[in-house]
């Protein structure tokens, strides 16, 4: 069947590719836009590695058909820095050290970024409510709620 | 391995009524595909068979939640975000707030729609048994009309449905319960997002003078459709609140079910697992100050 003439903005940027209306938004930022922070970890929607915000909320780009993202605003990894500048969230996980393989670290900020927009003071239950769709196999999640905590007390949305 | 895509196609109509007259076209059906968060995973394991899809997203008809004095109506693309986040839901149906907040995690809930948790037809699926106990008719649109269905005569068998091939499902309509209320929803799984669930149940209750007026309990996981408690519910209906027979509606629960082993769970784990439950539902309601 024909292509679709599909038309994204990714982190500020308007694209157009030309894909299979079936292929999964994973692929096209990755392959089609070479953005590989956004990583693929188990393919169904299970482990989060894939999270990136599109139209404001948080969803697993692997489970998006490029038929479902006309049109759509997105925002992965790449577009949360300024720059050389870190965001407070990119920050805040450096210094509390909360990537160690680093797989997961792409979706643990993303949803944790998404977390603080919604809510910019998250308790300790929102903060692992925000995060549950997010699994680490170093298992370093204690590090990573800090570094969430921290960002969200230091207090600004991005 | 994952699917070939070439062998797919999507089609993304505009309206429901376009939407609705390619359904009547053959030779090969159109299936429905909405937030896409079961059929993506099945297209990503290449376990997903090659098939022309009926891309909803853009029937604005198919969304949003309407409020009457005595309803909820909500569109089949419904959220479970959207179920989440929305007052009288949390007012009048606070087990269907507990059953999308438990659906996968935020991403999928973002995604994932009630009406596909319906018609996806999992008997593992969540919100179904909150659904079950609230008395939930489903509305189905097709050129050649539309007709309601009472939900507990919805699903007929595993993955078959009272869904003619050009039938959509519309909307899901709900009666907000009247009088004085009791509601309990509770899931077992591995943990607590992302699971699938081991079993859950789903109860809703209306007392009046001090006994159950009415009651209604739904189970996920525990037979090849969402099922109602035909049996239980009847050993406790007319009861008063003081001398539950939990007991007995815990055995009367064994006919309700049919649970079978598989990579979740055990029949025998899931069996003990529903009475227990049960038990626990009962204790609360029998404890409930009315």
């Amino acid at each position: 069947m024909a292509d679709l003439a599909l038309t994204l903005n990714v982190n500020g940027t308007s694209h157009t590719v030309r894909v299979h209306p079936l292929a999964r938004l994973l692929d096209i930022l990755r392959e089609d836009l070479e953005l590989t922070g956004t990583k693929e970890g188990c393919g169904e929607g299970e482990c989060g590695a894939c999270s990136i915000l599109m139209n404001g909320q948080v969803v697993n780009s692997c489970l998006i058909p490029a038929a479902q993202a006309q049109g759509a605003e997105i925002i992965t990894v790449e577009g949360l820095a300024e720059g050389a500048k870190l965001s407070p969230l990119q920050a805040a996980f450096l210094t509390h050290n909360a990537a160690q393989c680093g797989f997961c670290t792409p979706g643990m900020l993303i949803a944790a970024q998404d977390l603080l927009n919604r809510c910019p003071n998250p308790d300790e239950s929102q903060v692992r409510d925000g995060l549950s769709g997010n699994l680490c196999r170093c298992t370093g999640y204690v590090k990573i709620l800090d570094a969430v905590k921290v960002a969200a007390q230091e207090g600004s949305p991005r | 391995m994952r699917s070939y895509l070439p062998d797919f196609d999507l089609q993304v109509p505009d309206s429901l009524g376009n939407a609705l007259a390619l359904l009547t076209q053959g030779p090969r059906q159109y299936r429905p595909f909405a937030g896409g968060t079961d059929l993506m995973v099945l297209l990503n394991a290449g376990l997903l068979p090659a098939a022309r899809f009926l891309d909803l997203s853009r029937c604005q008809e198919l969304r949003g939640i309407q409020e009457t004095s005595t309803h909820l109506s909500f569109g089949a693309l419904t959220t479970f975000t959207e179920l989440r986040d929305c007052k009288a839901v949390h007012q009048h149906f606070p087990n269907l707030v507990k059953s999308a907040r438990l659906t996968g995690a935020l991403a999928i809930q973002n995604r994932g729609t009630l009406g596909g948790n319906i018609a996806n037809a999992s008997p593992a699926a969540d919100t179904p048994p909150s659904l079950l106990a609230y008395g939930t008719e489903v509305e189905l649109i097709s050129l050649r009309g539309t007709r309601c269905v009472a939900y507990e005569a919805f699903h007929q068998g595993y993955k078959k449905m009272d869904l003619a091939p050009d039938e959509l499902l519309h909307r899901i309509i709900i009666p907000k319960p009247l009088g004085r209320t009791f509601h309990f929803y509770r899931k077992v799984g591995t943990r607590q997002a992302q699971a699938i669930s081991k079993i859950c149940l789903a109860a809703c209750a209306r007392i009046e003078n001090g006994t159950v007026a009415e009651f209604r309990v739904g189970l996920g996981a525990v037979a090849p459709v969402p099922a109602r408690a035909w049996n239980a519910e009847a050993v406790i209906l007319g009861k008063p609140l003081e001398a539950l027979p939990i007991e007995e509606a815990q055995l009367a629960l064994l006919a309700d079910i049919s649970p079978i082993d598989d990579i979740r769970s055990s029949a025998h784990y899931r069996r003990v697992v529903s009475q227990k439950v049960l038990g626990q539902m009962l204790r609360e309601l029998s404890q409930s100050s009315f």
